[in-house]
């Protein structure tokens, strides 16, 4: 290396950079996994509806966190989010309804699908920049909705899929109950949460944080920014799809709404809500809007009103998001 | 299939794209100066129509309708942009949060006043005839609506092209820093496209009542086309949005028609492609 010649390994270390400290590092993960053992500990005393909703959130977290990979981290605002979800959701419903296909065979069919879809997605979307990339990814992810409202053979259209089975484990205890499909959720929300925790620290995640702060000089590195974006892409489709999966088996029904633009725009505000490039305030934010919703709606029927104040109220109070209010990195304006 | 078919089939899909032009012409403008992504425009085009409804009823004058709406939502965008919107320059992501919050409340509000029921805006005697030409048949109606588009469309050229507002709008798309520098008053000329592609999305509301009619969720429903438009043609370029919204209606209508299944499809297929070989638009510059 006396010679100056370009390094081969793909990124800096870790410490170099001094984009996590060790010591935050670590408190981020006692208090995560603090979070998940309290969500664990109180479902089997809590009431059936705050249990449903929890379970809902706790599903709708990975889906945010998903995104918060593409737009936290890689500074990419997708508007087709819900397209990986609900192609996954759609998989398990028409599989598991028309071919009682077990979970195993749905899971891996569903992820494949979804996968496939966004790195054909990803690969006309990350060519552009910017506003060009919001506008492309919405008109992907209206291509997904128009299939599943228009495909009335294949999605039954309007009408949606519904009937759909909770997998069988052969384990003493059924999915069809709502705790132990709780803990199931959980606990495939803490793997969702653990591998891409992994993800974004590794180097390839601080490869993305490169790019979100300065594209050019990334480049300037030697970065290959187009396959980073590119791979950001795939891989957050595949944690919305994984996320789709348990959605299609939580709610027993997936139709168009679960593709929907409104759906896409939901999980952006969850980010927003919960700070941008923090993986556990997205997750916060997915189940403060969940409640919210769920609650709001009980009382009124005016919750689109109230909803729709909630996103200009973020955007105009905080818009770095609750937590991203208390993180030290500076975050460039966007 | 018959040449009658084919001829109808483009004839209504001109007439839609005639529509799509007054909707995405403003949405382009916006972007093209403010660089804003507006996903409010579709409830500007459903709120119109609604105004239109309800003038309509009152005074039975279509073009009353058609102003009052107009100027209605004009200035609703006025108080958006000024209000609301200028407080986020370049930051895309609040700004689509802050038009879809805008979008959800625009909506609730509708139904809420208008209901849940669709309407259909009763359109004066003298466009609701047939011209028959040989065997075939064309509603009056859409050739009404092609006649404004063209109207609209080579006002906003003749405005853009050769007035000194025009040039001073064009300098703003081009260069904002530079057109501030040699003394345009960017925020005002701003705030005035964005009046202006409020105003025209409520026409296309209005008039898009008389054949399409006015219903919860329509806002929704235009707005990807619109967006599709200003894509393919390139954003903020006027006769980008032109042969984007002809390229659209057209593939929109034969899509339904041929393919109705895979209708959606067909639409955006195309789009993807152009964007794979022009990422900027077929008229817009990077």
């Amino acid at each position: 290396m006396t010679n100056g010649a370009p390094r081969s390994s793909p990124g800096p270390a870790a410490a170099s950079s001094g984009l996590t400290a060790p010591a935050t590092l670590d408190r981020k993960v006692v208090a995560g996994a603090v979070v998940l053992a309290l969500a664990g500990a109180v479902a089997p005393v809590l009431p059936a509806y705050p249990l449903t909703l929890l379970t809902q959130a706790v599903i709708v977290a990975i889906l945010a966190m998903s995104l918060d990979v593409l737009l936290g981290y890689t500074g990419l605002p997708s508007l087709g989010h819900a397209a990986y979800f609900g192609i996954a959701a759609y998989t398990v419903g028409i599989l598991a309804t028309e071919r009682q296909t077990g979970l195993a065979g749905c899971l891996v069919a569903a992820l494949l699908l979804a996968t496939a879809t966004a790195a054909v997605f990803g690969f006309l979307a990350i060519r552009a920049t910017g506003t060009y990339f919001l506008m492309i990814t919405l008109a992907l992810g209206m291509v997904v909705w128009g299939l599943a409202f228009r495909w009335v053979s294949m999605t039954k259209g309007d009408n949606g899929i519904a009937g759909v089975p909770r997998p069988e484990l052969g384990l003493p205890w059924s999915l069809a109950a709502p705790l132990p499909f709780f803990y199931f959720a959980l606990l495939a929300a803490a793997l969702a949460w653990a591998a891409m925790g992994v993800l974004v620290r590794s180097p390839f995640g601080l490869g993305l944080k490169g790019i979100r702060e300065s594209e050019s000089r990334m480049r300037a590195l030697g970065y290959n920014v187009w396959l980073h974006k590119y791979l950001a892409f795939v891989i957050s489709g595949f944690f919305a799809a994984f996320a789709g999966v348990l959605w299609a088996y939580y709610n027993g029904f997936v139709g168009p709404v679960d593709v929907q633009l409104v759906t896409s725009v939901e999980t952006l505000l969850m980010v927003a809500l919960g700070g941008p490039g923090t993986l556990a305030g997205p997750a916060l934010g997915a189940a403060a809007i969940v409640f919210l919703k769920n609650f709001v709606s009980v009382y009124t029927k005016r919750w689109l009103l109230i909803l729709g104040a909630v996103y200009i109220g973020v955007i105009l109070f905080a818009p770095r998001g609750v937590l991203g209010a208390f993180s030290r990195e500076p975050h460039s304006a966007r | 299939m018959s040449a009658e078919f084919w001829i109808t089939q483009a004839f209504n899909g001109i007439s839609y794209g005639a529509l799509l032009f007054l909707l995405a012409s403003g949405l382009s403008l916006i972007f093209g100066v403010m660089r804003i992504v507006n996903l409010a425009h579709g409830s500007y085009f459903m709120l119109g129509g609604y105004v239109g409804l309800s003038v309509v009823w009152r005074t039975g004058s279509f073009l009353a309708a058609l102003v009052a709406s107009a100027v209605a939502i004009a200035l609703i965008g006025i108080g958006m942009e000024r209000l609301f919107l200028r407080r986020l320059p370049g930051q895309t992501l609040g700004q689509v949060l802050m038009t879809v919050g805008f979008a959800l409340m625009f909506q609730d509000v509708a139904l809420l006043v208008w209901g849940g029921d669709p309407y259909t805006i009763p359109v004066p005697a003298a466009l609701q005839g047939i011209v028959t030409a040989g065997t075939l048949r064309f509603p009056a109606y859409r050739i009404f609506i092609i006649f404004v588009a063209v109207l609209v469309g080579a006002g906003l050229w003749v405005v853009l092209d050769r007035t000194r507002v025009g040039a001073m709008i064009r300098a703003a798309v081009d260069d904002r820093e530079m057109a501030q520098g040699v003394g345009i008053h960017v925020p005002v000329v701003s705030l005035g496209v964005f009046a202006l592609g409020a105003a025209l999305a409520a026409l296309g509301g209005v008039i898009g009542g008389g054949f399409l009619g006015v219903y919860p969720g329509a806002d929704f429903e235009v707005l990807p086309y619109a967006f599709v438009v200003v894509i393919v043609g390139g954003l903020g370029s006027l006769p980008g949005a032109m042969v984007g919204s002809l390229l659209v209606g057209l593939l929109d209508n034969f899509g339904k028609a041929l393919f109705p299944e895979l209708s959606y499809f067909t639409l955006f297929a195309p789009m993807a492609l152009i964007l794979a070989l022009r990422p900027t638009g077929l008229f817009g510059r990077a």
